[in-house]
């Protein structure tokens, strides 16, 4: 499935009619969310931590010249390479040409969101490469020619049934009576289709869910194990990573490490956290013989600096699009974006450009329960609105919606006016619906009326009644009780 | 009763746009409350609007002439009582980012910021209330408005309030403080998912079982009371203030007027 930005509310429509979608988007409500929950109930010192955490990253955004040299120096030492990349495409190219040196063949790939956004793997195919994605969920979106739904559980909107006949289409020795009931067979399956491939592969492209300065490591967090597979065995490692991973030290990354996996799946820490840290040296017993780090910057400068600078902190754990009704409405296809939901909605329009995203800033109750969860601290509704000011000011009162706003906008700095006009406007209403107490149907309203009742006004506004003398409703004497007491 | 001591108090009445074009009873009820406390209230002529519907819409300019309205109409006061947490949020949390440092406008500002309250915290932490008092034979259930929760910190308050009414028993929604969808402008703009959040709140109150359902945010009630009406069900609907100034003799959000007999 593939959506684009400009159909935002056409995807929302056709995912939300969407049952076996719906279904999947049911759960997690009940599984991230809860789990993030008890864990965070189980560290009483979980929210001092994440104001630790926002501190490190607010000074690491202070001072990233610094902390990028530094941490290019380390690697150097340690026998990488570090290749610096403004934008997708110079990314893509460099990877290609690293593959093309070793004349790699196939390409094994842990999960890696800047992987998503230079769209590496359509790029290496068309280069005759084969890109194989070993960690699970990847595994089935591939299969499936989809892009992740979701930031850290990519296949979350498919239904283990879908995934049992994916395998059984793709993998065409499977015999026809294997039980692929449990989702623990289906894991074993996909395990034993990748673990020749783990061997074969050339390359091994990997993400970093952060580059440590001080030591010029890359950490891995994964709960399969297969970023160690993909990093470890082929000759050569890639690692791909924004600039904003950075952290200056080892403490500071597992600071933050205890913030991410409590926040992202409810563990204290994920299964297998790895720190790789050059090329293998004289006398390890494995490891690649090159390393190399993609630096990419894609967009991330152009926010530094600017009232967006925040969502810079952002560790992907995901806790925002678990918590967010309207991601849990439409899931994370709709957005047409690699990043969906609350942070995706704030970076997309910065990394991507305004054009065509207009939507996803807007589509937001701004309710507020992803900041309340943003292990970093992000005020992502403040950053939101941000994003509709930007939007506003490019382009004022074109539509409907945004000449009615204005209008209201005039009236309401005419006070007397507005009384006088919205006084007459509620009497109108009052006398047509006061009845019934609702009205079905509402001219210039429809979007409210198209799905609920409008509450009749009661008639006379409350300033018309104030200061025509009333206190209280026809049976509230209470005004005179309580100056006769 | 601390009578003596609160008369001191000067409150400024900001009943918002929609309390003051849709349902007046909010007000009074606001304005019974207040004075039950022994508050001097007034409720000044030049009050429209607060300005979020153009704010959350990206138009500062127009939310920054707005908003210095409500700042030169309410700075006078000893306190401004909003009955809405997203309303009273607008002015204590965001008028001050609309203004620069230094300019005298967002000194105005924060001095606003300072005393401005929703009216259940007002009630309850500034004055410290006892005297809600009154009998009530109803359950009901409470819906958690987004602004008043996460950016006011409104969620014991209420509870602690509606305790001291006789009679009346609280049923907590599993749910009570998921977001019901309404958003302002999102629900107009965005009817389709707005009523898929919508109705898991609706499918969560009707869990409860409770005859009605109450908030402080007169927004999200309509929104929850127009899906109600337009799913077939007749909850009473209301605003908090209506049950702690005993003051329920008016139709529910959306109900129809009662027939005098």
């Amino acid at each position: 499935m593939s959506m684009s930005l400009d159909t935002f509310k056409e995807n929302a429509r056709i995912a939300m009619a969407d049952q076996a979608l719906q279904v999947e988007l049911g759960r997690l409500s009940e599984g991230f969310p809860i789990r993030r929950q008890k864990a965070v109930d189980r560290m009483p010192e979980f929210e001092q931590l994440c104001n630790q955490a926002r501190d490190i990253k607010n000074h690491v955004l202070a001072n990233l010249d610094l902390y990028l040299e530094n941490y290019e120096a380390r690697v150097k030492e340690h026998g990488g390479q570090v290749h610096w990349c403004r934008d997708a495409e110079t990314a893509r190219d460099q990877i290609l040409k690293i593959c093309k040196a070793t004349d790699a063949k196939t390409v094994t790939k842990s999960k890696s969101m800047i992987g998503e956004e230079i769209s590496i793997n359509g790029f290496l195919e068309d280069h005759g490469i084969k890109p194989i994605e070993t960690d699970l969920g990847e595994y089935i979106i591939q299969l499936r020619g989809e892009t992740p739904s979701h930031i850290l559980a990519p296949a979350i909107h498919v239904s283990k049934e879908q995934v049992e006949a994916d395998f059984r289409r793709v993998h065409t020795d499977l015999p026809v009576d294997r039980d692929l009931e449990d989702p623990e067979a289906l894991l074993q399956e996909a395990r034993g289709q990748l673990r020749g491939k783990f061997l074969q592969a050339d390359v091994g492209l990997t993400g970093a869910n952060m580059l440590v300065a001080e030591t010029g490591s890359n950490v891995l967090v994964t709960n399969e194990g297969n970023a160690d597979l993909t990093y470890a065995l082929p000759r050569v490692h890639i690692v791909i990573a924004s600039i904003e991973k950075i952290v200056p030290t080892l403490e500071d990354a597992s600071t933050i490490l205890r913030v991410l996996a409590r926040s992202a799946t409810g563990q204290d820490i994920s299964t297998y956290t790895t720190f790789c840290t050059g090329p293998k040296r004289l006398g390890d017993p494995d490891g690649p013989e090159e390393y190399h780090v993609i630096l990419l910057d894609n967009g991330r400068t152009k926010l530094l600096g600017s009232e967006f600078e925040e969502i810079l902190r952002c560790i992907r754990c995901s806790a925002c699009l678990n918590h967010c009704p309207v991601y849990k409405a439409i899931g994370g296809h709709a957005y047409g974006s690699v990043y969906p939901g609350p942070m995706g909605a704030v970076l997309t329009p910065g990394l991507f450009g305004m054009e065509d995203a207009s939507d996803l800033p807007n589509a937001s109750t701004l309710c507020g329960k992803c900041e309340s969860v943003c292990p970093m601290r992000i005020p992502l509704p403040n950053l939101l609105r941000s994003w509709r000011t930007r939007y506003f000011e490019l382009k004022p009162a074109r539509s409907f919606g945004q000449y009615t706003l204005s209008v209201w906008a005039w009236l309401a700095k005419k006070p007397k006016l507005y009384h006088t006009i919205s006084g007459l406007f509620m009497a109108i209403l009052g006398s047509l619906g006061r009845k019934n107490g609702r009205l079905r149907w509402l001219p210039f309203a429809s979007g409210w009326t198209l799905k609920r009742d409008f509450p009749t006004p009661m008639g006379d506004t409350f300033i018309q009644q104030y200061h025509g003398g009333a206190r209280g409703d026809a049976s509230g004497q209470w005004l005179r009780e309580i100056k006769n007491e | 009763m601390s009578k003596s001591i609160m008369v001191e108090h000067h409150v400024g009445l900001f009943v918002t746009c929609l309390v003051d074009l849709t349902r007046p009873s909010i007000g009074f009820a606001t304005l019974k409350l207040l004075e039950q406390t022994g508050c001097r209230v007034s409720v000044p002529e030049r009050q429209t609007c607060c300005g979020q519907p153009t704010y959350n819409a990206g138009d500062r300019k127009n939310t920054v002439d707005i908003a210095k309205q409500v700042i030169e109409t309410f700075e006078d006061f000893d306190y401004v009582v909003v009955p809405s947490g997203s309303c009273g949020g607008m002015v204590s949390l965001h008028y001050t980012a609309l203004f620069k440092d230094g300019d005298h406008w967002k000194t105005r500002a924060d001095k606003l910021a300072k005393k401005t309250f929703e009216l259940i915290t007002f009630l309850s932490d500034i004055i410290g209330s006892n005297m809600i008092k009154g009998e009530y034979n109803r359950t009901v259930t409470y819906h958690d408005s987004c602004s008043g929760l996460r950016e006011l910190g409104i969620k014991a308050q209420p509870r602690n309030l509606l305790e001291m009414i006789d009679g009346l028993k609280f049923i907590e929604g599993a749910e009570a403080e998921v977001c019901c969808g309404f958003g302002g402008l999102f629900c107009v703009k965005y009817p389709d998912i707005s009523e898929k959040i919508l109705d898991q709140k609706v499918d969560d109150i009707l869990k409860t079982n409770a005859d009605m359902v109450l908030g402080g945010d007169l927004g999200c009630l309509m929104n929850i009371a127009g899906r109600l009406n337009r799913r077939g069900f007749d909850k009473e609907v209301r605003h908090i203030a209506e049950v702690l100034a005993n003051m329920t003799q008016t139709p529910g959000i959306g109900a129809p007027e009662k027939v005098m007999e």
